[in-house]
C-alpha cells in the first residue's frame, strides 16, 4: 500500500513542477521528488539505490541548481510554448510504453523472466565467490566492475567538463583581506557556524564509515564520496569560498580526482599483470576470497576519492563563477558611479 | 617485461579501451599543454596499433571474446570483437590519431590557453567512450560508455569560440540525454523479458519472446534513441549547429566518428541482438528507413546549398551522407550492408579531411564564411585543393573513395531491382555537385575582396594530416581490396553467410 | 491486470510529465528539471521491475529465503551517477549561456541568434555587391 501513497505524492509533485513559475520552488519540489523516490526505493528493497538517490537527487543536484538560480534569476518567463507538438510526442511515447507493459510480467511476481537466468547466481553464489553479504556491492564491484569503472569515468568527465566551461583564473588572494572578511562575518551566522564546526567531524567520520561498511550494508564509495563532499560544501557555504580554498588546495584536489580513476584502473592493470583477466581480483592474493576483498576495497577507495573530489570541484567552480560575476558587477557599478560623479 | 608482451595479446580488446581511458587522468597530472598533447597523440597512436592488431586477429581467427573480471559471459561483462566492430574501431582510432596531429596548432587560436589541457583530456575521454561502445558485448555497458562519449562531446562542442557553440551544446545535451534515456528504457524492457544484458545471450533469448508487445516497445525505444544520436532525419536538428560552432578539431573528429558509432549501434541492435527476421519482417523497418534516408539526402543536401557558413554547409552534407548509409542499411542485403560499412569508412576519410582543411582556413582567416573564400584557391593552394578533392569524393567521382561506396550502393539497389531509388541516389549526387561547386567557384574564379588581407598557406601541422587523409581518399578509391574485403566479410558474418 | 500493471502505468505517467517539461518549456533550468524528472522516473521503473513480493533487500542474512533482484539496483546506481554528471554539465552550460546571451529563455536566445545570423549574412552580401 505504501508504494501507492508514495507514487500518488510523486504525481502531485510532478504536476506542481509543471505549474510553478518560481524556479526556486521548482527546485525545492525537485528535491522533494528525489527524496520521495528514495523512500520508494526503500519500499522496493533497493536500499543502496535509495541511499544514493537521497544523497544525489535531494542533496547535490538541488544544491547545484540553487547556486545556478542565484546567478540566472528565479522567474520563469512563459513565452510562447509549443504545447501541442510536445503533447503529441508525449502522447505517442506514453501510449507506446503502456502498450509495451501489456505483456509485461505483473509487478512483484517472483517467476518473471527478469528474476531468472542471470540474477539467481548473484544471490546464490556470491557468498562463496566474493564473500561479502551485500549482493549489490558484489555485483557492482566485481561481477560488473567495468560498469562501475565507466561510472567513475563519467563523473570524472563531468568534473573536467565543468572545469573546461567555468574555471576562472584567479588572482592570488591577500590573506589579510580574507581575515578582515572573516572577522566582519563573524557576527553573522554565528550559531550555525559553531554548530557546523561541531558537526563536520562527525559527517566526515560517517563518510568513512559508509566507505568501509559498504560490504555489509548499504553504502560504498559513491555514497561516501558524496557525504564527504557535503561536509566540505557545508564548510564552504558558512566560511566563504576564500577560506575554503585555503583549506583545500585546488591543484591538489585535481590530482586526487585523477588518482582516484588511476587507482581503480591500476587494480585492473595489476590483475592483468598477475595473469588474470582485467578486474579478475582472484589473482590478487593467494586465496581468491582475500583477493576479491582486496580488489573491492581498493576500487571502492578509488570511487570514493574521485566522487568526493569531483563534486567539490564542481561546487567550487560554480561558486567561484558566481563570485566573479558579483565582482564584475561591482566594478562596473563603481565605474558608473565615478563617471556620474565626475560629470 | 618484454617476455610478457606476447601474453598481453590476449588482453588486446580491453587494452583498446583502457589505454586512452587511463591516459585521460594522467593528462590531468601532466598539466602542461604541450606534453599533454604529445602524450595524447602517442596514446591515440597506440590505440590505432591495437586496433590494427585486433582486425588482423579477427580476420584470421574469428570472433574474440574477452571476459572482464574473469566472470563468465552473461554474469560478467564481455568484450566481443568481431569483424564489424574491429572495422569500426580501426576507423575511430585512425581518424582520431590523424586529427589529433593538427590539434595543437588549431586550438591555439580557437581556445584560451588555460583550457588546452582540459581539451585534450575531454578528447581522450570522448575517444574512450566511442571505443567502449563499439568494443563491448553488453547492452548496459553500451549505455555507460555512450554517456562518457556524450558528456565529453557536449563539453568539447561548448568550447567553440562563438557563443552559439554554447547554445548548440545545450541543445545537443538535451536531445542526447533524451536519446540515451530512451535506450536505457529499451534495455530495461529487454532485460525484463529475457533476464539478461549480454548481447549474444539476448540474441538467443529474444526470439522466444519476440511476439510480445513488450519486446516490440523495447525495439522501438532503442531504435529511436539510437536515431537521435545518429541525427537521422527528422531527428537531426541538433547536429548542424553543433558541428558548425564547435572547435575545428572537434568537428573533424566527430563528423568522422560520432555518427559512425551510432550507425554501428543501429546495425548491432537490429542485426545481432534483435535479429534479421525480427527487425526486417516483423516491423516495416525497411520502408521506413528507406524513406527517411532518402528524405534526409534531399532535404539536407538542399539546405546545404543555401548555407553561407561553410562548416554549416558541410554539416548539412553530413546529414545527407548519413542518409546514404541508412539507405544501404535498409536494403538489408549483403551488398547493401557492405555499401553502408564502406561508406562509414570512406565518409570518415573525406569528412575529416574537409573539416581539417576548414580548420586550416579558420586558423588563417578566423572565420569560414563563404565570402572569405574569395580567391583563396591561390592563397592557400594545398588546403583548397584538399577541400576540392574531398568534395569530389563526396559527390562520388571515380578514383575517389566516394565512388566506391556509391557504386556498391547502386549495385545493391539494382540487385533488388529498385532502380527508381538508384536514380534518386544519383540525383542526390547532383545536389552535392551544386554545393561543392559554389565553394569552388568562389575560391578559384573570384578575385580576393579588396578589404581582405592576403593570407599564407596553412602551417605544416595542418597540411600533413590533411594530405594524409586526401591520399587515403585516393588510394582507397583505386585500390579497394582492403576496405571492400573487410566490409564484405563483416557484412557476410552479420547475415550469417560464410564466405 | 489493473493491479498488476498499475504501478508501471503511474511510473510511465511520471516519465511523460518529465518529457513534456523538457519539450514544452522554454526556460533552460526548467528543461533540466524536466530531464531530471524523466530520468528519475526511469530509475523508479527499473527498481519496480526488481521487486519480488515478499522479498527483502539483497543483503545476505541467514533466515531469509526471498531476495529482490540485485542487478537492476546496480544498474540504477550507475545511472544515477550518470544523471548527476549530466545535470552538472548542463547547469554549467546554462551559466555560460546566461553570461553571453543575458537570458535563459529559449525564445530569447533563438531570436538573438537569428539576428546575428541575418546581420552577418547581409553584411557579407553588401560587401560582395560593393565588390561587383
Amino acid at each position: 500500500m505504501i508504494n501507492i501513497v508514495i507514487l500518488t505524492l510523486l504525481v502531485v509533485i510532478a504536476i506542481a513542477i509543471i505549474r510553478m513559475k518560481d524556479l526556486f520552488a521548482v527546485v525545492m519540489l525537485l528535491g522533494i521528488y528525489g527524496l520521495l523516490s528514495a523512500s520508494f526505493f526503500v519500499a522496493m528493497d533497493a536500499v543502496d539505490v535509495a541511499f544514493t538517490e537521497a544523497a544525489v537527487g535531494a542533496g547535490i543536484s538541488t544544491l547545484l541548481m540553487l547556486v545556478v538560480i542565484s546567478m540566472t534569476g528565479r522567474r520563469e518567463i512563459t513565452t510562447r510554448h509549443k504545447p501541442f507538438s510536445a503533447l503529441f510526442v508525449v502522447a505517442i511515447t506514453g501510449f507506446l510504453l503502456i502498450y509495451g507493459t501489456l505483456d509485461m510480467p505483473y509487478f512483484g511476481s517472483a517467476d518473471a523472466p527478469i528474476h531468472g537466468h542471470v540474477a539467481p547466481r548473484y544471490i546464490n553464489d556470491s557468498m562463496q565467490e566474493i564473500g561479502i553479504p551485500n549482493i549489490v556491492t558484489s555485483v557492482l564491484a566485481s561481477y560488473r566492475a567495468f560498469d562501475t569503472f565507466g561510472e567513475v569515468v563519467v563523473i570524472f568527465t563531468a568534473g573536467i567538463g565543468v572545469l573546461a566551461l567555468l574555471s576562472v583564473v584567479r588572482r592570488p588572494e591577500d590573506p589579510e583581506q580574507i581575515a578582515v572578511i572573516n572577522d566582519s562575518m563573524h557576527e553573522r551566522h554565528l550559531v550555525i557556524r559553531i554548530i557546523a564546526k561541531i558537526l563536520i567531524p562527525f559527517i566526515l567520520l560517517f563518510a568513512l564509515y559508509v566507505q568501509f561498511h559498504g560490504d555489509f550494508g548499504p553504502g560504498g564509495g559513491f555514497q561516501a564520496g558524496v557525504i564527504f563532499a557535503a561536509a566540505i560544501i557545508l564548510y564552504t557555504m558558512l566560511f566563504g569560498l576564500s577560506t575554503a580554498r585555503r583549506v583545500i588546495n585546488q591543484s591538489l584536489i585535481r590530482l586526487v580526482a585523477a588518482t582516484g580513476v588511476l587507482l581503480y584502473g591500476s587494480v585492473g592493470l595489476a590483475t592483468l599483470l598477475s595473469g588474470g583477466n582485467f578486474f579478475d581480483y582472484n589473482v590478487l592474493a593467494n586465496d581468491p576470497i582475500a583477493g576479491q576483498h582486496l580488489g573491492i576495497a581498493l576500487i571502492e577507495l578509488g570511487v570514493g576519492c574521485t566522487v568526493a573530489v569531483v563534486i567539490i570541484i564542481i561546487f567550487f567552480n560554480f561558486a567561484a563563477r558566481r563570485e566573479m560575476q558579483l565582482n564584475n558587477k561591482k566594478q562596473h557599478q563603481d565605474k558608473k558611479n565615478k563617471e556620474s560623479s565626475s560629470c | 617485461m618484454i617476455a610478457h608482451l606476447p601474453a598481453l595479446q590476449v588482453h588486446l580488446p580491453v587494452l583498446q579501451v583502457i589505454i586512452p581511458l587511463m591516459a585521460a587522468p594522467i593528462c590531468l597530472i601532466l598539466k602542461r599543454a604541450h606534453p599533454v598533447w604529445l602524450f595524447a597523440l602517442i596514446t591515440s597512436g597506440l590505440a590505432f596499433v591495437i586496433s590494427v592488431l585486433l582486425l588482423q586477429q579477427v580476420m584470421t581467427s574469428g570472433v574474440i571474446s574477452y571476459e572482464l573480471g574473469g566472470w563468465q559471459a552473461p554474469w560478467g561483462i564481455e568484450y566481443r570483437i568481431d569483424k564489424l566492430n574491429a572495422f569500426v574501431l580501426l576507423i575511430i582510432t585512425s581518424i582520431s590519431t590523424i586529427v589529433l596531429f593538427a590539434a595543437q596548432t588549431s586550438i591555439e587560436k580557437e581556445i584560451p590557453k588555460s583550457k588546452h589541457t582540459f581539451f585534450y583530456i575531454l578528447y581522450l575521454l570522448s575517444l574512450t567512450g566511442m571505443l567502449g561502445i563499439v568494443a563491448t558485448g553488453d547492452a548496459f555497458n553500451v549505455f555507460v560508455f555512450l554517456e562518457i562519449s556524450s558528456l565529453s562531446a557536449y563539453a568539447l562542442i561548448a568550447m567553440g569560440k562563438d557563443r552559439r557553440a554554447l547554445w548548440a551544446a545545450y541543445q545537443y545535451l538535451i536531445m542526447g540525454t533524451i536519446g540515451a534515456t530512451f535506450i536505457l528504457i529499451g534495455i530495461g524492457l529487454m532485460y525484463q523479458m529475457t533476464g539478461t544484458l549480454n548481447m549474444e545471450d539476448l540474441s538467443q533469448r529474444l526470439p522466444e519472446v519476440a511476439q510480445t508487445r513488450t519486446v516490440f516497445t523495447a525495439f522501438a525505444f532503442v531504435i529511436v534513441g539510437v536515431c537521435l544520436k545518429l541525427a537521422l532525419f527528422p531527428l537531426h536538428l541538433w547536429l548542424p549547429n553543433a558541428y558548425a560552432y564547435a572547435p575545428s578539431i572537434v568537428t573533424a573528429f566527430f563528423a568522422a566518428t560520432a555518427t559512425k558509432v551510432a550507425i554501428y549501434l543501429l546495425i548491432r541492435f537490429t542485426f545481432t541482438i534483435f535479429g534479421l527476421s525480427f527487425s526486417f519482417t516483423t516491423i516495416p523497418l525497411q520502408t521506413l528507413f528507406m524513406a527517411l534516408g532518402l528524405a534526409g539526402i534531399f532535404i539536407a543536401s538542399t539546405s546545404a546549398i543555401y548555407q553561407k557558413n561553410i562548416k554549416l554547409l558541410f554539416a548539412y552534407s553530413s546529414i545527407a551522407q548519413i542518409g546514404y548509409m541508412i539507405v544501404g542499411f535498409s536494403i538489408s542485403s549483403v551488398t547493401g550492408l557492405t555499401a553502408t560499412l564502406l561508406h562509414m569508412f570512406n565518409h570518415a576519410l573525406m569528412k575529416s579531411a574537409i573539416f581539417l582543411a576548414l580548420g586550416a582556413v579558420m586558423y588563417r582567416l578566423g572565420n569560414v564564411q563563404l565570402s572569405s573564400f574569395h580567391g583563396l584557391g591561390r592563397q592557400m593552394p594545398f588546403t583548397m585543393a584538399a577541400i576540392v578533392i574531398g568534395g569530389l569524393s563526396l559527390i562520388g567521382v571515380p578514383l575517389t573513395v566516394g565512388f566506391v561506396s556509391k557504386w556498391y550502393l547502386l549495385l545493391a539497389l539494382l540487385e533488388q531491382g529498385w532502380w527508381p531509388v538508384a536514380v534518386l541516389i544519383l540525383l542526390g549526387s547532383v545536389l552535392a555537385v551544386i554545393y561543392v561547386w559554389r565553394l569552388v567557384e568562389v575560391a578559384y574564379f573570384k578575385e580576393p575582396l579588396s578589404d581582405q588581407v592576403p593570407v599564407k598557406e596553412a602551417p605544416m601541422f595542418f597540411i600533413i594530416p590533411i594530405w594524409t587523409l586526401i591520399i587515403a581518399n585516393i588510394y582507397f578509391g583505386i585500390d579497394t581490396r582492403l576496405s571492400v574485403q573487410v566490409a564484405q566479410a563483416a557484412a557476410m558474418s552479420l547475415f550469417g553467410v560464410t564466405p | 491486470m489493473l493491479m498488476g500493471l498499475f504501478n508501471h502505468w503511474v511510473v510511465i505517467a511520471l516519465m511523460m510529465i518529465g518529457l513534456y517539461i523538457v519539450i514544452a518549456h522554454g526556460n533552460l533550468i526548467k528543461k533540466i528539471v524536466g530531464l531530471t524528472l524523466f530520468q528519475t522516473s526511469v530509475f523508479i521503473f527499473y527498481i519496480s521491475m526488481a521487486k519480488v513480493n515478499g522479498g527483502t533487500a539483497p543483503i545476505l542474512a541467514d533466515d531469509i529465503i526471498q531476495y529482490s533482484n540485485p542487478l537492476p539496483h546496480v544498474l540504477i546506481l550507475t545511472a544515477i551517477v550518470v544523471g548527476i554528471a549530466t545535470t552538472a554539465l548542463a547547469l554549467s552550460l546554462v551559466v555560460r549561456i546566461k553570461e553571453t546571451y543575458g537570458s535563459i529563455e529559449e525564445e530569447n536566445i533563438q531570436d538573438q541568434d537569428n539576428q546575428t545570423f541575418e546581420q552577418s549574412n547581409s553584411q557579407k552580401d553588401s560587401k560582395q555587391e560593393k565588390q561587383a
